[in-house]
């Protein structure tokens, strides 16, 4: 064929792409800029949210604790300590309770790992509320900086970046195999030595350190920061549709489902601003319903379709060698 | 006392509610020995089994590998420790290539190895079960035999101190059981200890050392295969009868 292996030639367009992508304030200051900022905002969240999820099919609604305590950390610190040390600390402290809270509920399965992860949303935000009530002047906090839009945008590319290097790394590590084999059958996991709620904490814990410092970045785009905005639940439930919609099962399946959705959503809060939580819902029950796999399941089956129709020749080589 | 055996049950008791499935057992395995654990069905076996790989914590009583305790231990750190099973019901990772259903035993299990030696070790216990250069197949093309060769595959990746086979040769036609019980034999022949339940008389005659004979949950026989398998109580239990 050419000079180059696939896996070159992927590397490239990944490269070009996010090139292509960073290079996007040079044309537009603007709304598309602003787009721009959402649509990489979600991307990096569903991502992340899927490293976790994607494998261990948990369905996390934790997402708005991670995110709100990232925002949270830069709110509190931004007058003292640098910007980048801010994102750090985001990360690291959703990390930490992310080991605290897989600790606790990732024995629990099902549908009762999803009921906590959203209860813990609520529970962060009723938490940092009562502590700014009662031991501080007021509920909000003020973020300035002299971070633009096109910044923010910049960043969270680094940062979109860096989530799909791990979760290439991830792959290719012991971690992401036994991953792989949970998946596919818990039991038989304990049983060839894996220790199946390490492995799950430890992915929960990357997952929810990225989604931290997702929350971070975006802290200086509020200006101010109050616990509904920072822990909006809708935030968490928005990650999880466009994750499914494009498929949780690639790395790449997420940003297949943030592109179209957060520009549909952009569309429809802009005109029908009352109706975006209907827009919501029925995406989701769509999504349930009809592609459970994602789009991305759905072009899989499609390549598989087209493949079956040449097995013929195919399993005759396999004979012959 | 010689040689430390390489399993030691004391007084195992596993209760479901009510139900004493496994009943204050107790029995040794001597390293290189291959037990039978025979018994009419549901008379605590595969429970037994459960209950040696860590997949069920016995109610009261002890079990120990080489000497050391392991009951009570999460199912991963017993594999780590080095036994290792099939299942009664095969399970094989479907959406995993037959060559990364053997990696897994050998990444994670009681010796392990990863990236090109795990792959190396993967193809040539493929190889060993009969399985060579089907590596890249999805198991859930295969014959029921082959995805049984597939488990065994699994379970030895890891060089496991003991083998527990549930049930290993069930379901096989004639021409595959010959097949099951050679390569079964084999692996005694290379000295491994392997603990099997099974039903199936032949391959206890050929294959076992000794066996060990539940009824009810409780142990009623044990010693060398042609004297338990003419124990009346034996007969009675587990033949239903002076049929034998």
């Amino acid at each position: 064929m050419s000079a180059f292996s696939g896996r070159e030639i992927r590397v490239f367009l990944a490269a070009a792409a996010l090139a292509l992508a960073a290079a996007l304030p040079l044309a537009d200051q603007g709304y598309y800029l602003s787009l721009a900022v959402n649509v990489a905002m979600y991307a990096v969240l569903c991502t992340a949210w899927a490293l976790f999820s994607g494998p261990t099919h948990y369905i996390s609604l934790a997402t708005a604790a991670f995110f709100g305590l990232g925002a949270y950390t830069v709110g509190l610190g931004i007058d003292t300590v640098p910007f980048a040390a801010l994102i750090a600390i985001a990360g690291l402290v959703s990390a930490i309770v992310a080991a605290l809270v897989g600790l606790a509920t990732l024995r629990l399965s099902g549908v009762y790992f999803v009921i906590f992860t959203l209860g813990l949303a609520e529970l962060t935000r009723q938490v940092v509320t009562w502590l700014q009530t009662n031991f501080t002047t007021g509920v909000g906090l003020y973020v300035f900086t002299d971070l633009a839009e096109r910044h923010i945008y910049w960043m969270l590319l680094a940062l979109g970046a860096a989530v799909y290097l791990s979760g290439w790394l991830i792959a290719r590590s012991r971690l992401g195999f036994a991953m792989r084999i949970i998946g596919n059958d818990e039991t038989v996991a304990a049983h060839v030595g894996i220790d199946t709620a390490v492995s799950k904490v430890l992915l929960f814990m990357i997952s929810g350190a990225f989604i931290g410092m997702v929350g971070a970045i975006l802290a200086p785009r509020f200006a101010y920061i109050e616990p509904p905005a920072a822990f909006n639940p809708m935030i968490s439930f928005q990650v999880v549709i466009m994750a499914l919609l494009g498929g949780s099962q690639r790395l790449w399946g997420p940003l297949v489902g943030v592109i179209p959705f957060t520009i549909l959503f952009d569309f429809v809060s802009g005109q029908f601003p009352n109706h975006t939580n209907l827009m919501i819902g029925a995406a989701f029950m769509l999504v349930v319903y009809f592609i459970p796999n994602g789009i991305v399941g759905v072009m899989e089956r499609l390549r598989l379709r087209l493949g079956l129709r040449k097995t013929p020749s195919a399993s005759g080589q396999e004979k012959a060698a | 006392m010689s040689v430390q055996p390489a399993i030691s049950v004391t007084q195992a008791r596993k209760a479901f509610g009510g139900l004493l499935a496994v009943n204050d057992v107790s029995f040794e395995v001597a390293p290189g020995e291959l037990l039978g654990l025979i018994g009419p069905n549901g008379s605590g076996k595969t429970t037994m089994l459960n209950l040696i790989s860590g997949a069920l914590k016995p109610t009261s009583g002890s079990i120990a590998l080489g000497g050391q305790t392991i009951s009570g231990l999460p199912a991963h750190r017993i594999a780590r420790a080095g036994i290792a099973r099939t299942f009664q019901l095969v399970r094989i990772l479907p959406s995993l290539s037959a060559e990364e259903n053997v990696l897994a035993g050998a990444v994670f299990g009681h010796m392990r190895q990863w990236g090109g030696e795990a792959r190396r070790a993967a193809r040539d216990l493929l190889a060993r079960v009969g399985l060579g250069g089907l590596g890249a197949t999805p198991p859930s093309a295969m014959t029921y035999i082959d995805q049984k060769r597939l488990e065994l595959a699994r379970a030895l990746a890891g060089n496991p101190r003991v083998l527990l086979l549930d049930e290993w040769l069930a379901g096989l036609n004639p021409s595959e059981l010959k097949t099951g019980i050679n390569l079964i034999a084999e692996l005694r022949a290379e000295g491994r200890t392997i603990i099997m339940v099974e039903h199936v008389m032949d391959a206890i005659r050929s294959l076992c050392d000794r066996c060990v004979v539940m009824s009810s949950g409780a142990l009623i026989a044990q010693g060398r295969v042609e004297d338990v398998l003419s124990d009346p109580e034996v007969v009675r239990a587990y033949l239903g009868g002076g049929d034998a």
